[in-house]
């Protein structure tokens, strides 16, 4: 027999995605799309002010209107004692408003009603009498003399600061500063923007009257830790909770945090006794769910005078909105942006970051990114263009001399990060050649020439994902583990069930493909669920990167168990001792014997009807893998732009992208994840914005003014990759679900900011819209 | 109201309020839920339907306003267990991951390719510009519209050949 | 998000429909595709007691010719102006406006007409009829009259139509000089209103500009008629120096404001871009025209 059989779907396979079948015939099954018996509708009110005290709240009018069944305001909340929440950084949220509005958009009242219709008709018959306050709309707005105090129900808070932070070594960072042959300085603001995933939030919560259980449809990317979350905040026996996680049309992060809807729905299905739905609108979802980013930089860079990187210091302050709410594990205030030092073997560098309530809203998540790692790449990234500009280095021999070297890995950063592993020469000069750098160098010094404006962007970032080893990364103290069971059925066939939640990215396939790899079970005979923590094995979810670093290893340790057991079943079957078997994917075999042998199918079925004495039937298990380290995915991502010097549009001409994430499970479904990333990035550098004017109103609320790129606007990507294997990760994987969206908008904008740099413009801030470009060229008296 | 329509070659009909809008009839009056909502503001196209074969959004349409004509929703593309060629094509060109701007973009990739059976990259990407994806960077939606084409010159010389998914490969 | 409540009528003929309307007066909002009502509805910014949808009558379609006439049926959508391969070079412009208009799906169900009545000072329609001098045919239950297109935009949303009143038909004099017309549009992404339009349209005499129209978008409370650069263009030849001298007059016409898309200076100064590149396209193609 030979030992050559194609086992299909193994590692490196890009097999077709299991999870297309019912999506192609429009048979997902996404949050909305349920339909409960007896089910009611909730509609939220929201206050049209940023800021303002509530002197009264009438709901009469709405409450007899018909088919409503029952208004809910702050004050009904309040006698539940759930008007307010915990959020997952530690401070309180409001759920219901009962003293004050903090933010426009923040949830006043709820109308539950039969009908969507009624619901919508009857919240708009509520009055609520505001007197307005003035509006904090910055992080300098907050800390200026005067400024109105946010958060006065709160006790000991007598400004509207929220936290001070630190990290790395401000003694050695100044000592390398004073001896610097030049510092090279950006100020930043990385505007607030929002995941605006294509589906919007909701929850479906159907309390059992007779049983108490409550079983909630949530659109969530957490379903254990909101479990947890909601057994502390209403007091509801874990056990009587229920959380199921549907299709879930896109999260990038919009879909962890607890919004107040879902302790709204459930409050009202516990007291009504009926499910009651409750579905964002596009606007809901812009201007009251997790935001992203918001923070206003500096970054200083200290070389010496062969251009080496001596030092690195930087300031942020984060805008946080008016409850702080940001979904990060809980040692890290400003997420991991303190991996600010990048690709590069900077010897020192001091990090500080404070956090100050304004009144927009609160919730900063991490849009496809790991906890703020975007906001320090991008910081970095443009910070090493600009120094480059400066010093008349070349932008790609800067970042090459200044690599962290290969054999320095794993390599400690001056922050304290352990690098697992990486090279990034490679990847950058794979990006060049794909690039044809050198010949491109002399193509724009052509059309320079000729009058056009045109440029080169490179960013090399190093991301840090996989949260986490447990002992440093935890939520509310929940440690950032992952899990994996496998159950592996008489016939052979089997059922993963797993601690995190896709959405989109292709779970049922890549961990299917694990499966496969470690176990030879086809990845068609694989079952992946997740989602129901009434089924589902405890995890943390998925975000940051992290499913396949920590569940991905889970599934991996999981299937290496359940062949420990098959190689003693197998012992048994083939009546020979353990240490002679020998395993190719999918049987054990008799060393020097192949045609002795046991497949896994017939392993399994044995392990319910033919077990060696006194062992435990079935071939079942699950684990729980805490990774010893975090991964860090890198790359390399390169971009061409023109730009019309008439209208300051910017033309993406190419956009070159190589990412090394380690070992590749789907090589398909990664190249996806890595042009939806790209495509993200490309919308935040130039269209994506939340902003707000002076008295607090969003700007940036629907798709009309809230701008996503369409495929018209959207680079055609060149993709490119390296693999350098994680050393800890049992499968060699990274994670990539969000390096492009990482790496790539600073790419986009050092090509804008090289192609500017002839008549010295040094920076603009995102996204560069065509306004922005056109006033810059015309500050140095540039026109068509 | 009185509305009655073809929903996928099917007489369809129900008695709604003039507001209610022709998203809201197919998913609510009818269960036919493969036809999403995305924006309300019919920026995303996520709504999509096929509207006497021509694309338009069911946000911004009444149901009342289509009585009497034709609507195609995603349910309507496969030809019982065999997908369509664009359905094939998304699927074989990991075209989709979420799947919530999916339908939208298979109907409007089908009416493309019904006027234009040959359509350059360009005038894929064109009559894709009202459907927002968040997830794909539309690099493999346009080569699942590209695949679906060739598939479609190739089938007019022979019978094609079935294309099954169910459970992935 | 659902509409407040209203009245729906679909009359099956003009006549009913201007019927209906002299009877409702301003409690009846006229729609045609819908794809600007609509989503006013959805929004609860307009709140009509009931809505006529014209939108399923029989004719009003169509580009024609006759007496003199070029006339284009107000309920013709969008995308079949966007397909219209063959109309005379005069209308040039036709095309290319409709190109850019909202998104592929909304010109699949939007009306020329539809948007023209909108008035929204963003539309791309009314920089369209602006330049090309158009008229606009009205009726109402007591008969027909014509608005010039320089009179229809009174404000923001306003026009000069009376609530009893449907556009009917827009149409231009159809001219035996070649003639060409160019629309530049600034949007931010495929679907966005204009940052800014510029709508422009030449006629020729023996080398010399005998007509010109120019009609800017989203820079003033309504679509704008550049009328002094206009005459300045009229009976020159058109050099550099002239159509610098008319973009210049131009921008000088605009009254942009300072929002998210931009400042008033940036917006001003792509006006004078865009009359500047729309002249040498629309001189280019009056040259080749087809009569």
């Amino acid at each position: 027999m030979s030992t050559a059989t194609h086992m299909h779907g193994r590692i490196g396979e890009s097999i077709k995605r299991k999870e297309d079948a019912r999506f192609l015939r429009g048979k997902g099954n996404y949050l909305d799309d349920f339909v409960l018996s007896n089910m009611l509708q909730m509609a939220i009110l929201r206050s049209p002010h940023a800021h303002a005290r509530i002197k009264s709240i009438d709901t009469s009018a709405a409450g007899s209107m018909p088919g409503v069944i029952a208004v809910v305001t702050g004050e009904l909340m309040a006698q539940h004692k759930l008007a307010w929440m915990p959020t997952l950084s530690g401070d309180t949220q409001a759920v219901l408003a009962t003293d004050k509005v903090r933010f426009q958009g923040q949830e006043v009242a709820a109308v539950i009603a039969e009908t969507k219709y009624q619901a919508e008709d009857a919240r708009d018959a509520i009055i609520v009498d505001y007197e307005v306050l003035p509006a904090v709309t910055s992080p300098d707005g907050a800390k200026s003399a005067g400024a109105p105090l946010i958060r006065d129900e709160k006790e000991g808070q007598k400004d509207n600061h929220i936290y001070h932070w630190e990290s790395g070594n401000q003694a050695t960072t100044q000592a390398a500063f004073a001896t610097a042959h030049k510092v090279v300085r950006l100020h930043t603001f990385y505007p607030r923007c929002h995941p605006a995933p294509l589906e919007t939030c909701g929850c479906i919560a159907d309390v059992n009257s007779a049983t108490g259980k409550a079983t909630i449809y949530m659109t969530s990317q957490a379903p254990h830790a909101i479990r947890t979350v909601f057994a502390l905040v209403t007091g509801l026996p874990e056990q009587q909770i229920r959380i199921i996680s549907p299709d879930i049309g896109g999260g990038f992060g919009n879909k962890v945090p607890v919004y107040p809807g879902y302790v709204v729905a459930t409050a009202a299905s516990l007291l009504i006794g009926r499910p009651v739905k409750w579905v964002e609108d596009r606007n809901e979802n812009l201007i009251s769910t997790g935001f992203a980013r918001d923070y206003h930089m500096t970054g200083d860079l200290a070389v010496d005078e062969k251009g080496k990187m001596l030092a690195l210091r930087v300031h942020l302050d984060s805008d946080n909105g008016a409850f702080f709410a940001d979904a990060q594990p809980s040692k890290f205030k400003a997420g991991l942006f303190h991996i600010v030092t990048g690709s590069y073997d900077i010897p020192t560098a001091h990090v500080t970051a404070d956090g100050y309530y304004t009144n927009k809203a609160p919730g900063g998540v991490a849009y496809r990114c790991s906890f703020r790692v975007t906001e320090a790449s991008y910081l970095i990234e443009r910070l090493v263009t600009n120094a480059a500009i400066e010093l008349g280095l070349d932008q790609a021999e800067f970042r090459k001399q200044n690599f962290i070297k290969p054999e320095q890995f794993p390599y400690t950063s001056a922050t304290g990060w352990v690098y697992d592993s990486g090279d990034y020469p490679k990847a950058m000069d794979v990006a060049l050649e794909k690039l044809g750098y050198a010949e491109l160098l002399n193509d724009v010094e052509r059309r320079r020439k000729q009058g056009e404006v045109t440029g080169i962007g490179i960013a090399s970032f190093t991301e840090v994902v996989g949260a986490g080893h447990g002992a440093d990364f935890d939520i509310l103290g929940l440690r950032m583990f992952d899990s994996a069971e496998l159950r592996v059925h008489p016939t052979g066939k089997a059922l993963l069930r797993m601690g995190t939640k896709s959405q989109g990215q292709g779970h049922e396939t890549t961990f299917a493909q694990i499966v496969t790899e470690e176990l030879g079970i086809p990845a068609a005979d694989i079952a992946v669920e997740e989602g129901d923590t009434d089924t589902a094995p405890y995890g943390l979810g998925t975000y940051a990167s992290r499913s396949t670093p920590v569940a991905g290893a889970a599934t991996a340790m999981v299937s290496r168990k359940l062949r420990d057991k098959a190689r003693k079943i197998a012992s048994h079957l083939l009546e020979a001792a353990e240490e002679d078997l020998e395993w190719e994917v999918g049987r054990f075999y008799v060393k020097g014997s192949p045609d002795r042998s046991k497949t896994i199918q017939e392993i399994a079925f044995a392990a319910y009807t033919n077990l060696p004495e006194g062992m435990e039937a079935g071939l079942e298990g699950v684990h729980y893998y805490d990774p010893p380290n975090m991964t860090y995915p890198f790359g390399t991502y390169a971009v061409v732009v023109d730009i019309d010097k008439g209208t300051g549009q910017v033309k993406v001409r190419r956009m070159v992208a190589v990412d090394d994430c380690g070992v590749r499970i789907n090589p398909m479904i990664v190249e996806g994840q890595i042009h939806g990333g790209l495509t993200e990035g490309f919308g935040i550098a130039f269209m994506e914005l939340i902003t707000f004017d002076s008295d607090g109103n969003c700007i940036g609320s629907n798709f009309m003014d809230y701008l996503l790129p369409t495929a018209w606007e959207t680079p055609r990507f060149e993709m490119g990759e390296t693999v350098t294997p994680s050393p800890h990760h049992p499968l060699g994987a990274k994670g990539v679900g969000e390096s492009a969206t990482v790496g790539s908008p600073a790419a986009y904008v050092n090509a804008v900011i090289d192609a500017l740099s002839p008549y010295g413009i040094t920076n603009i801030d995102m996204p560069v819209g065509p306004d922005k470009v056109w006033a810059a060229l015309r500050s140095k008296g540039v026109t068509e | 109201m009185k509305v009655s329509m073809k929903v996928n070659g099917a007489e369809r009909s129900g008695d709604v309020e003039p507001r209610v809008l022709l998203v809201d009839f197919l998913r609510t009056n009818l269960a036919q839920t493969g036809t999403h909502i995305g924006c309300d503001t019919s920026s995303c196209g996520a709504c999509t339907v096929l509207l006497d074969g021509e694309p338009v959004k069911s946000c911004t349409l009444l149901a009342v306003q289509v009585d009497g004509r034709s609507i195609t929703t995603v349910e309507g593309l496969a030809n019982g267990a065999t997908l369509s060629p664009i359905q094939a094509g998304f699927h074989e060109e990991h075209g989709l991951q979420c799947g919530f701007c999916t339908p939208g973009m298979m109907l409007v990739g089908t009416a493309l390719l019904e006027r234009n059976p040959e359509p350059t990259e360009d005038e894929i990407r064109w009559a894709i510009s009202g459907n927002i994806c968040r997830c794909t960077g539309y690099m493999n939606i346009v080569k699942a519209i590209q695949h679906a084409a060739k598939a479609q010159a190739a089938a007019q010389a022979k019978v094609p050949e079935a294309v099954v998914v169910a459970g992935g490969e | 998000m659902f509409p407040a409540a209203f009245d729906y009528r679909a009359p099956a003929s003009l006549d009913e429909a201007l019927g209906l309307l002299a009877q409702q007066g301003d409690a009846a909002k006229v729609m045609a595709g819908g794809q600007s009502l609509i989503p006013l509805l959805k929004l609860r910014f307009a709140q009509p007691g009931m809505v006529v949808d014209i939108g399923r009558m029989r004719g009003l379609t169509g580009v024609s010719r006759n007496d003199g006439w070029i006339t284009i049926g107000a309920l013709t959508r969008h995308v079949d102006l966007e397909r219209s391969y063959d109309l005379p070079g005069q209308l040039s412009m036709l095309p290319e406006a409709a190109h850019w208009i909202a998104d592929p799906l909304v010109r699949n169900q939007g009306t020329i007409g539809g948007s023209i009545c909108h008035a929204d000072p963003s539309g791309d329609w009314g920089s369209v009829v602006l330049a090309l001098g158009a008229d606009l045919v009205a009726r109402s239950a007591n008969g027909e009259r014509v608005i010039h297109a320089a009179d229809f935009f009174q404000g923001p949303f306003t026009t000069a139509l009376g609530p009893d009143e449907i556009l009917t038909e827009i149409r231009v004099a159809s001219s035996s000089k070649p003639a060409g017309g160019a629309y530049n549009k600034l949007e931010r992404k495929v679907g966005d209103f204009a940052t800014v339009a510029v709508a422009v349209q030449v006629e020729l005499d023996g080398g010399k500009v005998s007509r010109a129209g120019i009609g800017l978008t989203s820079v003033g409370a309504t679509n704008i008629k550049a009328t002094e650069a206009e005459k300045s263009l009229v009976g020159r030849e058109p050099n550099d120096a002239v159509i610098a001298e008319a973009a210049r007059l131009a921008a000088a016409a605009a009254e942009p404001k300072t929002d998210v898309r931009g400042s008033a200076e940036f917006k001003r100064d792509v006006v004078r871009v865009f009359v500047q590149r729309g002249l040498k396209t629309a001189l280019a193609r009056a040259k080749e025209a087809r009569v």
